[in-house]
């Protein structure tokens, strides 16, 4: 860890703190050296309209998947997006963006998956560091590039894919996605086809949390004893389960990943980034609909 | 591909640049979405959400009743969301003031020739396409009702 870790309490409560960040310890820490912030946003000009001085922008659609299979970015690939944004394998990289840190908690599973060793999200987002009235530029950094090694993708801890999923059932499964989309109710409306998958439902026994529940108003991550009431006391989930999670392409179902591996101390959680719509498309795999797991 | 002449301006100005410019033109357009009229600043419930973009974004359509029946577009969306923004702004550039038939004749794949695949990831695209495809829907509405 090439930054010292922020020990707000609200912060230690959790099983990895060292793990988040809050506004208060960024603004502090804006411009040490080994520290990089990276602004990832579901919309795509939003960095452009203004950010905290010094994030480089990275979008999750456009630069970390691969632009023709449907998959991250390689090895080689990924070490150019971290190593032009002066991102080097020690760096610390602290994580923001809009919607509760939705697409942040999507980049730091990314970088997960090539083992970087010190992310962390910054609490709130862009959405808190905003409100606080903190500053935002427009000014454009201009890291300096570095090397980044070339680190094989590890898809086997963190990420699950279809036969993982299909091997699973019947062990706990979390579908994050909003209460319609579990039961497999479409929204009707003429003319407009529901987004990308021919069925709806969700994967035979997962529970439904959608994932916004684990976000305060202020977008920061609601306190420890809140996740626990909602994933181990009313869902029955432990830290020793294998579990998998999912939504619709993997990015909401991130959040909740971040939540359960470093927020409660969950040993083995995987995000199933096919999620529904390739679980939804695929022939003959089981499919529940309505408000029972199944 | 016939499109009203400021639409078809419009795309021709994204066809020329690179794919980083087009991203910075789409920039430039949300920040130039006109504001809502007073009659609809209260009146969010009246209009139309448009589901498939990535942030609330909602619509209202009206068609004059004499003449060409110009169409007339009013957008909302916030601040925090340029890029539905700047899709709404293509929008109100490009047919704000266009006759019915015009409009309703605009190919539902015109943003294909946007060009912003690349930049801005078919998915976020969609939001687009919904776009064209609720205002034509509205506009046929409105026709039937004169």
């Amino acid at each position: 860890m090439t930054v010292p870790q922020d020990n707000d309490p609200k912060l230690t409560d959790y099983a990895h703190p060292e793990r988040l960040v809050t506004t208060a310890w960024l603004a502090e820490h804006l411009g040490e050296p080994g520290l990089v912030v990276v602004e990832s946003d579901e919309d795509v000009l939003l960095y452009d309209t203004g950010h905290i001085p010094g994030a480089v922008k990275l979008d999750w659609h456009t630069e970390l998947n691969d632009p023709v299979t449907r998959d991250y970015v390689d090895g080689a690939r990924f070490a150019e997006i971290c190593g032009e944004r002066g991102i080097g394998r020690d760096t610390t990289v602290v994580f923001y963006g809009d919607r509760n840190n939705w697409w942040a908690t999507y980049a730091l599973w990314v970088f997960s998956l090539f083992g970087h060793p010190d992310v962390r999200i910054l609490d709130g987002g862009r959405a808190k560091w905003a409100a606080e009235g903190r500053e935002l530029t427009t000014e454009a950094p201009k890291p300096e590039t570095v090397e980044y090694p070339v680190v094989e993708r590890d898809d086997a801890t963190i990420r699950a894919f279809r036969e993982d999923v299909l091997a699973h059932l019947g062990k706990p499964l979390v579908d994050v996605r909003s209460p319609g989309e579990y039961s497999g109710e479409l929204l009707h409306m003429p003319d407009y086809p529901q987004e990308g998958a021919v069925r709806g439902g969700h994967i035979p026994g997962a529970a439904s949390v959608p994932w916004a529940r684990a976000a305060a108003e202020d977008a920061t991550f609601k306190p420890r004893a809140d996740l626990e009431a909602i994933y181990l006391t009313e869902q029955g989930l432990s830290p020793d389960d294998d579990v998998i999670a999912y939504c619709r392409i993997g990015e909401r179902s991130s959040h909740t990943w971040f939540v359960l591996t470093h927020l409660l101390g969950f040993g083995r959680v995987r995000n199933y980034d096919g999620s529904w719509t390739e679980w939804g498309n695929t022939v003959r795999v089981p499919i529940v609909q309505g408000k029972e797991r199944g | 591909m016939t499109l009203p002449a400021p639409l078809a301006e419009l795309v021709d100005d994204f066809a020329d640049v690179t794919p980083k410019e087009r991203l910075q033109l789409l920039l430039e357009l949300s920040e130039e979405l006109p504001a809502l009229p007073e009659r609809y600043a209260d009146a969010a419930d009246t209009m139309e959400q448009v589901h498939e973009c990535q942030s609330p974004l909602f619509l209202a359509v009206e068609v004059e009743d004499a003449g060409e029946q110009a169409v007339h577009l009013f957008f909302s969306a916030p601040r925090e969301a340029p890029t539905t923004r700047g899709f709404a702004s293509i929008m109100s550039t490009g047919l704000d003031g266009q006759p019915a038939a015009e409009v309703l004749a605009v190919p539902d794949d015109f943003y294909l020739a946007l060009g912003l695949g690349q930049a801005v990831s078919p998915l976020r695209l969609r939001g687009i396409a919904a776009m064209l495809a609720r205002i034509k829907s509205q506009v046929r509405r409105n026709l039937k009702s004169v």
